[in-house]
């Protein structure tokens, strides 16, 4: 996995499972494109090498580049990404989001995969979770689709542009 | 009984609910599934006693490979309840030690 | 009541290798019986909620138990050349004789005569050691599966996760889904063992993975009714406070371990290899193993992954077959070793790689 897992903090993080800093696999968008982008941009978080490439193999675009082996962490052609969300449904690791800053000013909106019930209904307000499962928000849910029709829902959040880094899930409160 | 109400991903289709005893005590499970599936519904855990240290002992594995299910079924003993189905009318009792096997079939 | 089913093939163990090692012989021409202990096939693919990683090959991005249909629907278009008897175990091998016996439900016994056969007999949970480990509610992580994704019974209210392999990270996600609380996953090394993503899914809602972390002992009279965990230093030495926890399941996901009886009865070569997870026997790359009537795939050959397991299958079908006098495409054994070496190539394949080497012969004499 590449962690030294010695007592450092974010080392410790990173080995249970969190994402403290940007990796190859686990990055975020280039900054500028990403302000002007309609539509919002992939946001990956597959940091370790496993044999896996659903997300390259769905893409439509090319944007998640074809790997050249399966072990292969995904990497990005941003020109290419047209923030359809298919990747977010298709990864089996629930790895895939997409996050679109032009929403407003203050507010981006977040594509995440949901598969817990109760499911969330367009205009319900829930909570914003970070990686580690502490709310930090409140968000408004925007979309609610099932692109694959397999139970892998895709919800489109409403949430504060400042926290696009670290909202990862949310939590529906009935 | 403790069934899962709502799933997000699956749909469970039980089969007939048919009534079987256990310890003398009606219960309602489903017929063709095993019967220590319709034990823990019904929030029955212990499903036998060791013959030494008389321990309680419910279900470990699932898959009828570890013994520790093994109860009095119908009068035979040392049955794998995680993987015998459930007939209606079943009498299930716990099984305290080895069991006594019957000396004719039932 | 004595009887003797006669088969070409023998396929024991209707799981994901099993019932791929039973597609590839039947697609071949052999007449395949497999018998199966539980009360339908598919094994420990009928559990799994999840979508499967690996490549298109191996079915990624389908949920494990639609995996299961879809080898059981090729099987069906075979016609009537394979036979799944469910509900029925086999009971012993007798090697003199070369026949099997097999047990169905409580009173049914008959001997199986079969040309060759294929054991796919899986793996089952471990246990480690502690104070009250053997009382109720302490069930294996697949035991856990059975009960809430095959039969939607509550597991129980909150459950303590012990081990962060694949299959507690897995297990302790579909508990959230089917509506359990986890009080916390306990890891005793210093990383989850298991693929980061799906640590990643599970500490995002909040449930806790605490690395250097074990179970000291299980609390409760008649059941289970809490646990005591402690923290632990880099040799593995209890340190700092014993914390309780309340929970009415612990769950074990502290490794799997080869289910091989029949290997042993059939007197095949078998070695013990840490990294395989057990005692397997020796094989050749056709997965034959020192008994010329007797192959294996699956985790009774090393506790592996599905997607290695269906390949495996496939290989030792494909070579059963091959072995009957059946017609088969040496293509797809080059392809199916392709598959496998691809899946085992990575980091995550290392350790695999390593045992697997101890135990592949080049060839048998006989």
């Amino acid at each position: 996995m590449g962690c030294t897992c010695n007592s450092n903090d974010k080392e410790k993080l990173f080995c249970s499972g969190v994402l403290v800093e940007n990796r190859p696999g686990a990055i975020l968008p280039p900054q500028e494109a990403w302000e002007k982008k309609k539509g919002g941009y992939v946001v990956i978080e597959c940091p370790q090498r496993i044999p896996c490439n659903p997300c390259a193999t769905s893409c439509p675009t090319g944007a998640v580049k074809p790997f050249a082996d399966i072990n292969d962490v995904p990497s990005i052609d941003y020109e290419k990404c047209t923030g359809c969300g298919l990747c977010v449904a298709k990864c089996p690791g629930l790895a895939c989001f997409v996050v679109d800053l032009t929403y407003g000013a203050d507010e981006a909106v977040i594509k995440l995969p949901y598969e817990l019930e109760p499911k969330p209904a367009k205009g319900q307000k829930v909570k914003c979770l970070n990686r580690t499962g502490e709310e930090v928000s409140e968000g408004e849910i925007y979309t609610v689709t099932e692109p694959l029709k397999d139970q892998t829902t895709v919800v489109s959040v409403v949430i504060p542009k400042k926290l696009v880094g670290e909202i990862r899930a949310i939590k529906v409160v009935c | 009984m403790e069934l899962i109400q709502k799933h997000p991903i699956l749909e469970f289709h039980h089969g007939k609910e048919v009534t079987f005893t256990f310890d003398g005590k009606d219960m309602k499970g489903f017929e063709g599934e095993p019967i220590a599936m319709a034990l823990h519904a019904n929030d029955v855990r212990i499903y036998r006693v060791t013959p030494e240290m008389k321990r309680p002992r419910g279900f470990f594995c699932a898959i009828g490979k570890c013994s520790s299910c093994f109860m009095v079924v119908d009068g035979v003993p040392n049955v794998r309840t995680c993987v015998t189905p459930l007939e209606a009318g079943m009498k299930v009792e716990t099984q305290h030690g080895k069991g006594q096997v019957p000396l004719e079939a039932k | 009541m004595k009887k003797t089913i006669e088969t070409d093939l023998l396929v024991v163990g209707g799981g994901a290798a099993g019932l791929c090692a039973a597609a590839e012989a039947a697609g071949a021409g052999a007449k395949v019986t497999v018998i199966e202990s539980d009360l339908h096939p598919g094994g420990q693919l009928v559990k799994q909620t999840h979508k499967f990683f690996g490549s298109k090959d191996e079915y990624a991005g389908t949920r494990g138990y639609k995996i299961a249909d879809i080898l059981l629907d090729e099987i069906k278009s075979l016609g009537d050349r394979v036979d799944i008897r469910t509900n029925t175990t086999v009971t012993g091998y007798y090697p003199e004789e070369g026949i099997f016996t097999a047990m169905k439900g409580e009173d049914e016994y008959y001997r199986i005569k079969a040309k060759k056969t294929v054991v796919a007999t899986g793996a089952q949970e471990r246990l480690i050691p502690f104070p009250n480990n053997d009382l109720p509610g302490v069930y294996g992580a697949g035991a856990v599966q059975t009960l809430m994704n095959v039969y939607g019974v509550v597991p129980g209210k909150k459950v303590l996760m012990v081990g962060a392999g694949n299959i507690g990270l897995i297990v302790s996600y579909q508990l959230r889904q089917a509506g359990v609380e986890i009080a916390a996953v306990v890891e005793a090394m210093p990383k989850i063992g298991g693929y980061w993503v799906h640590a990643a899914k599970i500490r995002r809602l909040g449930i806790p993975i605490l690395l250097r972390h074990t179970i000291v002992e299980a609390v409760g009279g008649k059941v289970i009714e809490g646990a005591v965990i402690q923290e632990l230093d880099d040799k593995f030495q209890l340190i700092g406070e014993p914390k309780k926890i309340d929970c009415d399941v612990i769950c074990m996901a502290v490794g799997l371990t080869p289910t091989t009886e029949l290997f042993w009865q059939a007197g095949a070569k078998m070695q013990y290899c840490p990294q395989l997870c057990g005692h397997v026997p020796f094989r050749d790359n056709t997965m034959r193993t020192s008994n010329p009537d007797i192959w294996v795939a699956g985790d009774a050959s090393g506790i592996e992954e599905a997607s290695a397991a269906m390949v495996e299958g496939r290989i030792a079908g494909f070579s059963a077959a091959k072995a009957l006098g059946c017609k088969v495409n040496e293509i797809s054994f080059k392809e199916y070793w392709t598959r496998l070496d691809h899946l085992r190539a990575g980091e995550v394949g290392e350790k695999i790689r390593g045992g697997i080497c101890q135990v592949l012969v080049d060839g048998w004499e006989a």
